[in-house]
């Protein structure tokens, strides 16, 4: 009897982690508001995907409301495709930052045929998900997806907005040596993003002579990392870099410091964001990150899009909102090229797209990978990230200073 | 070795916490042979209660430490007063019902209140302001901080008041004796409803104690940290032996040792084939090991037919 019960007991609780996977439920789509119809509309819904809830909702709400800007300025515009006035109508989908999800509400935005998708926030979700797209024919622009493996797998219908890892690995790799470490330790979260990240810069290390001392890895829910901080520790690593989100990144510098350890701190995109310096605290000070691009100061559109945005709501620019309002723009210009608004005739036309965003200058390659791949490194400063310099891809915009610690203007620091 | 150490302190604060919220499992399923899943979400309460209340009279210019005390006793009085409303919610009227039943409503409240919880404190990660000053200290090689110290005893002290509180108290007796046969106990005068509603408002503010212990530790609060941190007590609850507060103690402390132990020595042990991340593999290979050989948990104590 009791054996039997301790076993129920934990199918229990196996089942209650499954079942509570699923029963998180999107909320409600957004939906733009109604702008006065004269003629006989056509309606364009465009889907977006990223996680609204768990760990990483602020990153999934960031991507959400530069897509909805995007999409109300359109509607603003009134603007006309192949002779009929559209409007713009975004279908916002929860995949949780879970690839099984990222495949069911890929398939349910087929199914509700939108003409066209913003997405998906994770690389995880987003490699499974592609392939959904491509075989429906929808042109998808993922915002912030930078696995290399994204746009490698021969999709026509894959673009991204903002380098990818390769880029990103290489230039991390590099200013680990630069910033004088010898030896490094890696942290992964084993997510497609963090394990493809981390795996570029030990590439990019060892190339650059370093000493890969350590592979740790965590996971993309974690908030206690003593257990393998202190096994770095005996390591004495000159450097601890670290693929994955802020979410974890926050709790794991600070813990890196109650730990005694000295080592610096570098991390990717997924850490470059304002939430990574609340979570982080002072021990977030003086260490350093990356992001794709170059600062939305330096970019002729960059400031406006940024006070736009936080007048309309309130609040920072977390990380890839600019990348989403441009994926969005990127799709309303080649339907306009293409003067319509299916999937099939204007798919062509994305990829021919020549065009300067907010985020910096859109244009791909073959793969649907952007031409230029320009790679920023900041510093957290006392809560605020500043500009230190603009590495690899071709300088787009970039007059980049070389090696600025005394930051450029007051804008230049929390770039998005 | 000193390495060694410091995986054992980590062990041990985290299995602390395990060792709280455990015993709000425990407590409920020795009296009523329930397993109140809802239970992790209570600390997740507790924690965003008393982020709320200490931000707001900081922010009001009460100095930090009284805020933090007052966000701690508002934390308990919220957490006392959702653990009694569900146990008169929730599992109350399905007393007497198959044994499912409550574990189904159980997890429903569990999602009901994620849910209220991301609606009221939205989906970012809250910081927890720091109570306890940084202090560092150094021993023979190892980092701790004064807030690891205090999660520690303070969890040693609670546990301690707990035993002695069923042990010694006439209202542990009472929780005893309704453990043991709830019928003869009502006919013997004890009131069970009153002895069931008092194990969940005490579980529930030992929930929102290891709340506020687990947010200021990690100086952040989120509406889902209730729901890893649950299922690891519940967890340890088991493989101290369910029923057994003594066994939940030290299966929350055993489990957190195994764990920090496994992800710092599973590569070296394994030749690199598994990385920490397989670390939770350690603590249910345990878990597994001491249910084959004592199905009942390592403390769990022969309860007959009806636990």
């Amino acid at each position: 009897m009791q054996a039997k019960l301790s076993v129920v007991a934990l199918s229990v609780a196996a089942a209650f982690a499954l079942s509570a996977c699923g029963e998180k439920e999107a909320p409600a789509p957004v939906a733009a508001p109604a702008a006065p119809a004269a003629k006989p509309e056509v309606v364009v819904k465009l889907g977006h995907v990223a996680p609204m809830t768990g760990p990483q909702a602020h990153l999934g709400k960031d991507n959400e409301s530069g897509a909805l800007l995007a999409v109300e300025e359109l509607n603003a515009q009134g603007l006309e495709i192949g002779g009929a006035k559209v409007k713009f109508e975004l279908v916002s989908e929860d995949d949780q930052a879970d690839p099984k999800q990222g495949t069911i509400v890929a398939q349910k935005l087929i199914d509700a045929k939108v003409n066209g998708v913003i997405g998906h926030l994770n690389s995880g979700t987003t490699i499974p998900a592609s392939k959904l797209y491509s075989d429906a024919g929808l042109p998808q622009i993922s915002p912030s997806a930078t696995n290399p493996k994204y746009t490698q797998q021969g999709f026509k219908t894959a673009f991204r907005v903002m380098a990818n890892d390769i880029q990103q690995g290489k230039v991390l790799g590099e200013f680990a040596a630069k910033q004088g470490a010898k030896t490094v330790a890696i942290i992964d979260d084993r997510t497609a993003y963090g394990q493809g990240l981390a795996d570029e810069f030990r590439k990019a290390a060892e190339a650059a002579g370093l000493k890969v001392v350590a592979n740790e890895y965590t996971n993309d829910k974690a908030t206690d990392f003593k257990a393998i901080l202190t096994k770095i520790k005996s390591t004495k690593a000159d450097l601890v870099f670290f693929g994955g989100m802020d979410a974890q990144g926050g709790p794991l510098v600070k813990q890196m410091k109650d730990l005694g350890i000295k080592a610096k701190f570098l991390g990717g995109d997924g850490v470059c964001t304002p939430e990574f310096m609340k979570l982080g605290g002072p021990a977030a000070d003086g260490q350093f990150c990356s992001l794709p691009g170059v600062p939305l100061e330096q970019l002729a559109k960059g400031p406006e899009f940024k006070s736009k945005f936080e007048t309309k709501f309130g609040y920072q620019i977390q990380l890839y909102a600019p990348n989403a309002y441009d994926a969005v723009m990127v799709i309303a210009d080649s339907m306009k090229r293409a003067g319509s608004v299916e999937p099939a005739a204007y798919l062509p036309e994305v990829g021919k797209t020549k065009m300067e965003g907010v985020s910096g200058n859109i244009e791909f390659d073959q793969f649907g990978d952007l031409t230029s791949g320009a790679i920023s490194v900041y510093k957290y400063e006392g809560g605020t990230l500043t500009y230190v310099e603009t590495l690899g891809g071709a300088p787009a915009a970039a007059p980049a200073p070389a090696e600025a610690p005394a930051a450029p203007a007051a804008p230049a620091e929390e770039k998005k | 070795m000193d390495i060694f150490l410091q995986q054992i302190i980590n062990g041990l604060v985290q299995g602390s916490i395990y060792a709280l919220v455990a015993l709000g499992y425990t407590m409920v399923y020795g009296i009523m042979g329930l397993i109140n899943f809802a239970h992790g979400e209570v600390v997740m309460i507790g924690a965003l209660v008393s982020i709320t209340v200490t931000s707001t009279l900081a922010a009001a210019g009460m100095p930090l430490g009284l805020a933090g005390l007052f966000g701690l006793v508002a934390a308990m009085l919220t957490c006392m007063a959702l653990g009694w409303s569900l146990e008169r919610i929730a599992y109350r009227p399905l007393r007497g019902s198959p044994r499912l039943t409550p574990l189904i409503t159980a997890i429903g409240m569990s999602i009901v209140l994620q849910n209220l919880a991301m609606i009221f404190w939205g989906r970012n990660y809250l910081t927890f302001p720091p109570l306890l000053p940084k202090i560092n200290f150094e021993f023979a090689g190892t980092h701790f901080t004064l807030v690891q110290v205090v999660i520690v005893l303070l969890s040693a002290t609670l546990m301690a008041g707990l035993i002695f509180l069923v042990y010694r108290t006439k209202l542990g007796m009472a929780m005893r004796a309704t453990a043991q046969n709830p019928a003869v106990a009502s006919l013997m005068g004890v009131n069970i409803n009153r002895v069931i509603a008092s194990a969940f408002v005490i579980g529930s503010a030992l929930a929102a104690v290891a709340g506020v212990m687990v947010g200021s530790y990690y100086e952040i609060a989120h509406y889902q940290m209730g729901f890893m941190l649950g299922l690891k007590a519940f967890t340890a609850a088991v493989l101290g032996g369910i029923g057994n507060l003594a066994g939940a103690m030290a299966g929350g402390l055993l489990l957190g040792i195994i764990e920090a132990l496994g992800a710092g020595y599973i590569g070296d042990l394994t030749g690199g084939f598994l990385g920490s991340h397989y670390q939770d593999i350690f603590a249910f290979i345990v878990l597994i090991v001491v249910l084959m050989f004592k199905p009942s948990g390592l403390f769990g104590e022969k309860t007959g037919d009806r636990a």
